[in-house]
């Protein structure tokens, strides 16, 4: 049974029925050009938008779930994170563990080593790089153990580097019997690491499908009105406008 | 000094700060100070002379002195100051944002306008102190209320614009209230009141004072895992599974009590609430969810010690302790705004 179901997810007139299926261990991309919905798409599974239609997880329905259940089955890391108050990245991570109520050592330990973060675990995180910063916000999530692990562009701003770190780590997590659903613009990232694919335009899902069925030159060009070349064969695969 | 190496000093003290638990050391101070309100007056007497003999009912001169005027006076101090202290500590966690004040976002203005319009009209008079409070109270919150639903709480300029603008407002209301006092003299009582002060209040403003400090306190105690979780914003919060609104109006609604009753027994007493969590957040690692209770300390702390400078000063009049905290808190409140620019670029 899917991780997550969504059947005819609308959210007002930004999101439109959209309905997709996220397994364990696998990682679901979300594409589209700026406004096409992905982050309110994700912000309505999370339960920040309220919406029509119906998400499932397991064949249960979110709706009867209380906030905290289903804060410690998915767990989102927004757009653009910020710390109010320069804290420390471990107590940044410790908030991971709202949900659930504890300050649990073991697992806080266990979320910083999987981003790579626990050699500067005491810093604070006005005194990072926008890199380090990156892997923390994502920490911050692991540590609340989601089964389901939403990210929204958590590349964006990243030099090369740091954007294939943050990737790996959402990879491995979905390996790890989980699921992930990312929000992501760069669409080679988005072919290499992602399992599925759903393009979205205008709140509308135009394709769902593997890479291969979703990145074709034809439908690139619909939905983003530029000429792309697309080479999947390619170890990594490209994907770059001409 | 090379930036690095200023950096550098800079963390260690920071670390330094946060490797101490300061808690008990404020506890240990708040003994120290009230001790010292206690027997300090005009009058030299023995502090512990007059608490045994109030506790075995002993009539004396000390028991006097210290049962009717210099308790009340310091547990209304330590009470005040710990509302306000904690109420900024409140404030400055939901709003993420180190200015964010009673005083600056509205709440004061708001409080002294309900209190002040309750004494002057003598509506409800039959309930006396209560009523004086209660519309403290109110007008707290409705300061509060206006000052969320203008700005919300996600852009930190805006809470400071919408609070200038209601505390604009509240003071206009309560200029025309002084302006058609009745006579001079209630005019007068109005001013001073306003100013601040802790003397010359009775045990009958504590019974209101103390309660409303315990509601209030548990009020936003309870609501310690939101402040935490909004140091990440209302989003991260909400996908904590943080009930953001609700628990934003319980925090408002709890630092309305504190700030309602405190305005409402001890009139304007500024700063308070902004200097005491600014100065120990780098105590608490900087987290807004154990800011509370140091600042409740460190408030009471700062509000005593400030009422016992007052009697202390020479001067035939007493000098406000309103207007005390205001000549200190200004320009401290000053170079806050130049450290916070610098900080945030």
């Amino acid at each position: 049974m899917a991780l997550i179901t969504t059947k005819l997810l609308t959210v007002d007139t930004r999101v439109k029925d959209v309905s997709v299926e996220l397994h364990r261990g696998e990682v679901l991309g979300l594409i589209g050009p700026n406004g096409a919905g992905k982050s309110t798409f994700l912000h309505a599974l999370v339960g920040l938008e309220r919406y029509t239609g119906s998400v499932e997880s397991d064949g249960e329905a979110l709706e009867t779930y209380s906030r905290t259940q289903r804060a410690r089955l998915i767990g989102l890391q927004p757009q653009a994170v910020s710390s109010a108050w320069p804290i420390t990245v471990k107590d940044v991570v410790t908030l991971g563990r709202l949900p659930w109520g504890d300050e649990d050592e073991g697992i806080i330990n266990g979320a910083m080593q999987c981003a790579d973060i626990n050699n500067f675990s005491e810093r604070r995180v006005d005194h990072l790089s926008g890199g380090e910063r990156a892997r923390v916000w994502l920490a911050r999530v692991l540590a609340g153990q989601p089964q389901v692990f939403l990210a929204d562009e958590p590349v964006a701003n990243l030099d090369i580097h740091f954007q294939l770190s943050v990737m790996d780590v959402l990879k491995n997590y979905a390996a790890q019997y989980h699921g992930v659903i990312v929000a992501l613009h760069d669409l080679s990232l988005a072919a290499r690491y992602c399992d599925k694919l759903c393009l979205l335009k205008e709140g509308e899902c135009i394709a769902l499908g593997t890479p291969a069925e979703v990145l074709t030159e034809s439908l690139l060009r619909s939905v983003y009105g530029v000429e792309v070349e697309v080479d999947l064969e390619r170890q990594p695969p490209v994907v770059l406008p001409k | 000094m090379d930036l690095a190496t200023n950096s550098t000093i800079n963390s260690f003290t920071e670390t330094m700060a946060e490797k101490i638990n300061i808690t008990p050391w404020l506890f240990v101070v708040l003994v120290l100070v009230t001790w010292w309100s206690l027997g300090q007056g005009s009058v030299p007497v023995s502090v512990i002379d007059g608490l045994l003999d109030w506790f075995s009912a002993t009539t004396s001169k000390e028991a006097l002195i210290i049962a009717e005027i210099r308790l009340p006076r310091t547990l209304l101090a330590l009470a005040v100051g710990a509302a306000l202290g904690m109420s900024g500590a409140a404030l400055q966690g939901l709003l993420r944002n180190p200015l964010a004040e009673p005083g600056l976002v509205g709440a004061s203005q708001g409080a002294a306008l309900g209190a002040a319009t309750v004494f002057y009209f003598g509506i409800f008079a039959a309930a006396g102190t209560l009523a004086i409070t209660v519309a403290g109270l109110l007008g707290a919150m409705l300061a509060l209320l206006l000052m969320l639903s203008l700005s919300g709480t996600g852009r930190p300029s805006l809470v400071i614009l919408a609070g200038l603008a209601i505390s604009t407002i509240a003071g206009a209301a309560l200029a025309v209230v002084l302006n058609f006092a009745p006579n001079p003299y209630a005019m007068q009582e109005l001013v001073f009141w306003l100013l601040g002060s802790v003397s010359n209040r009775g045990l009958d403003s504590l019974i209101i004072l103390i309660p409303a400090l315990l509601i209030g306190g548990i009020i936003i105690w309870t609501q310690r895992p939101l402040l935490a979780a909004l140091s990440l914003g209302e989003q991260v919060a909400a996908s904590m599974g943080m009930a953001v609104n609700r628990g934003s109006r319980l925090v408002v609604l709890g630092t309305a009590i504190l700030v309602g009753a405190s305005v409402s027994v001890a009139g304007n007493i500024g700063f308070v609430g902004l200097l005491v969590p600014h100065l120990l957040r780098p105590f608490t690692g900087y987290r807004p969810d154990q800011l509370l209770m140091p600042s409740a300390l460190a408030g009471a702390i700062l509000v005593c010690a400030a009422d016992i400078f007052v009697r202390l000063l020479p001067f035939g009049q007493e000098l406000k302790l309103g207007v005390l905290t205001s000549l200190l808190g200004a320009p401290l409140f000053i170079w806050i705004v130049i450290r916070e620019s610098k900080r945030w670029p």
